[in-house]
């Protein structure tokens, strides 16, 4: 019997394990950053505690949270611009910086990033023509080459190349500026690009054009996407997967209409509470969500939500509730007790069921 | 309607200020922006004027400026042919001045050279190294601050004894540190900026990003600043020569002549006041064009 070759026309010559591996996987990342509390005695920040999750190829992960729940901290792990102190990365099926896996030089041919401040990750006095070739040109293509490679970026973020390619970053509008570091990020073709609230800087109808450009870039070179925001709207709009993050650990992972529609963890009914209306007659005359998050230097025993959940117990101060193990794209996940009928919350068979 | 709106049809508008289409390299702007600055062009020919005067002094200059004269000491400006008068040993000054710029300029310009490049690439390895590498290079450089600058001028140079080379190696060992950590704090700016974590996402090496994305960043800086130390260097080279320790006499130089002439101030203070005018406009010429090139240089003007 022959063997009928896979239909694999538009298959990345990269791509080693086919559409159904994912194209990263996360396991067990933490990064603990060492700072000392006002007494002087040595503290761990917990920055980033045991994340494990998975990115499939072509999809687009939203990633939420509050400010300073690690998210940025995730995204630089993920890049090795700041080595992790546990965990590993798969990507596309090899363990990155082990031994029998890829390099962090090979990922970073692979993953790219795009920063939140759109000025300061331009060189102020580099010509923006030169930014989007330095990779190219680190990569080992000629001047020409590179050159040729930048023009052609920054035609497909939507800017004419011989008007703006020589101006300088301060000639250039803050919605310029991020398309020019759009283009830095995939002049060197990679295959998944990190956002790390790439629009949040933009105003509203600058963030729209980024945000449709951003979808017809995905389309036009087969990319993923981790899409790192606080917003949520964004993030609704944008994301085929949300992963919603509080201090340091995933709380929920889901589609994100399962998300959006039903949210599972407090956490996440909070923050979505938290959206504000479109319809003047539905004010929100309470906060959904009251105080600050605690210091992640000392995290609450057991969930770390439970000082500002509504619903909590005994349970959720002497256990740290697990994610559920999730399967597949369409799998809905929370870290959270009275999702687990087992767990001893009182709600647990209430919200279990629903 | 009491008054109506002026309307500005496209045609009315005044085109772009840089016009768009024309496309200028870096160096061609930098050209273009010194030629529209008068200022740095103007005292840039003075110091054109001043360093041509000091290599064709021989041809230039009116007198011998070793020719001592008992009866023409401390002449008045334009005493018998010389123009800004004579010494206290009876030599024409403007021939020593002329002279004294070979020396002087030397003094001024090869230290501050020197302690630019060895202290700005110790500032940029400090700023950009790790924490340790900073330490150890930032408390080294500590240790040359904790003596006035004068003092410690004098120390090297007494230690290794006098003379032109001992004297420049001397004062270069003085600018070293305070390049150092300009060069040092500007780079530390620099290399906690996003762009040049980009840089590495992109995957260069420390090299290539040192090269390409901050030293551009932190030249401004050490340049300014290593140019103001022209004329500090250019006195305290003098300073040296005073106590012996560098210029001997009768070696024309700058600081030397002032501190000789320095005890004629009561017999004619006009004489006495010109090496100090020669030095005052040498590093003022200094200081005026490498602000004006550093303006010219930053993009962003």
């Amino acid at each position: 019997m022959q063997i009928q070759p896979l239909p694999d026309d538009d298959l990345d010559p990269r791509d080693r394990g086919g559409q159904a591996q994912p194209l990263l996987i996360v396991e067990g990342l933490r990064k603990f950053f060492r700072v000392k509390t006002q007494d002087g005695k040595p503290a761990a920040v917990k920055a980033v505690d045991d994340i494990s999750f998975t990115v499939f190829k072509g999809e687009t992960l939203g990633v939420v949270g509050e400010s300073g729940c690690g998210k940025s901290t995730l995204a630089r792990l993920l890049m090795h611009l700041i080595e992790p102190d546990y965990g590993t990365l798969i990507f596309d099926g090899e363990a990155v910086d082990s031994p029998d896996g890829i390099t962090v030089d090979t990922l970073r041919q692979q993953l790219q990033m795009v920063f939140q401040d759109s000025y300061s990750s331009l060189n102020p006095r580099m010509p923006v023509r030169d930014s989007v070739a330095f990779g190219p040109l680190v990569h080992g293509k000629t001047r020409e080459q590179a050159r040729a490679v930048a023009k052609d970026m920054l035609t497909k973020v939507g800017l004419n190349p011989d008007l703006f390619g020589p101006r300088y970053p301060h000639e250039l509008s803050g919605g310029q500026k991020q398309r020019v570091n759009i283009a830095r990020a995939l002049a060197i073709s990679p295959r998944m690009v990190i956002l790390d609230e790439a629009v949040s800087a933009l105003d509203k109808s600058v963030e729209a054009q980024v945000l449709n450009l951003l979808r017809q870039l995905k389309r036009s070179f087969s990319l993923t996407y981790l899409f790192i925001s606080h917003d949520l709207n964004v993030v609704q709009y944008i994301s085929d997967r949300v992963l919603v993050m509080y201090l340091g650990r995933v709380v929920e992972l889901g589609p994100v209409e399962d998300i959006f529609s039903r949210p599972k963890h407090p956490y996440t009914q909070a923050l979505l509470g938290s959206r504000s209306s479109m319809d003047p007659a539905r004010r929100l005359e309470e906060p959904p969500i009251t105080g600050d998050p605690p210091s992640p230097i000392d995290p609450p025993s057991g969930c770390r939500f439970r000082t500002r959940c509504p619903y909590a117990e005994a349970v959720c101060a002497a256990e740290m509730p697990e994610l559920s193990t999730w399967r597949d794209r369409e799998s809905h996940v929370t870290a959270c007790h009275m999702q687990n009928s087992a767990s001893g919350h009182s709600l647990a068979d209430v919200m279990g069921r629903a | 309607m009491a008054h109506t709106l002026a309307v500005t049809t496209p045609t009315d508008l005044e085109p772009d200020v840089l016009p768009a289409n024309v496309v200028r390299g870096y160096w061609q702007s930098v050209a273009y922006r010194l030629r529209h600055d008068p200022v740095t062009l103007f005292f840039g020919m003075v110091i054109l004027l001043i360093i041509l005067a000091a290599i064709f002094a021989p041809w230039i200059a009116p007198y011998d400026p070793y020719k001592e004269s008992v009866i023409a000491r401390l002449k008045p400006f334009g005493w018998r042919g010389h123009l800004i008068g004579t010494d206290e040993l009876g030599r024409d000054l403007l021939t020593r001045i002329i002279y004294g710029g070979r020396i002087s300029l030397f003094m001024g310009l090869a230290p501050v050279a020197v302690a630019t490049v060895v202290g700005g690439a110790l500032g940029i390895l400090a700023g950009f190294g790790g924490r340790r590498v900073n330490t150890v290079i930032m408390r080294t450089m500590d240790v040359f601050y904790a003596f006035p600058s004068v003092l410690l001028a004098v120390a090297i140079s007494g230690a290794m004894g006098g003379g032109i080379a001992n004297g420049m190696i001397a004062l270069s060992m003085v600018f070293t540190p305070a390049l150092c950590r300009i060069s040092e704090t500007a780079t530390a700016q620099v290399r906690n900026l996003d762009f040049i974590e980009a840089a590495r996402a992109s995957g260069a090496g420390t090299f290539t990003i040192l090269r390409f994305h901050v030293l551009g960043n932190v030249l401004g800086p050490i340049f300014i600043y290593a140019s103001s130390l022209v004329s500090v260097s250019i006195l305290l080279a003098s300073g040296l020569s005073f106590l012996g320790l560098g210029v001997k006499p009768p070696e024309p130089d700058w600081g030397l002549m002032l501190s000789t002439l320095r005890q004629s101030i009561y017999v004619n203070p006009w004489i006495c006041a010109m090496p100090g005018a020669a030095i005052f406009i040498t590093s003022i010429c200094f200081n005026l064009v490498s602000d004006g090139i550093r303006a010219a240089m930053d993009v962003r003007m």
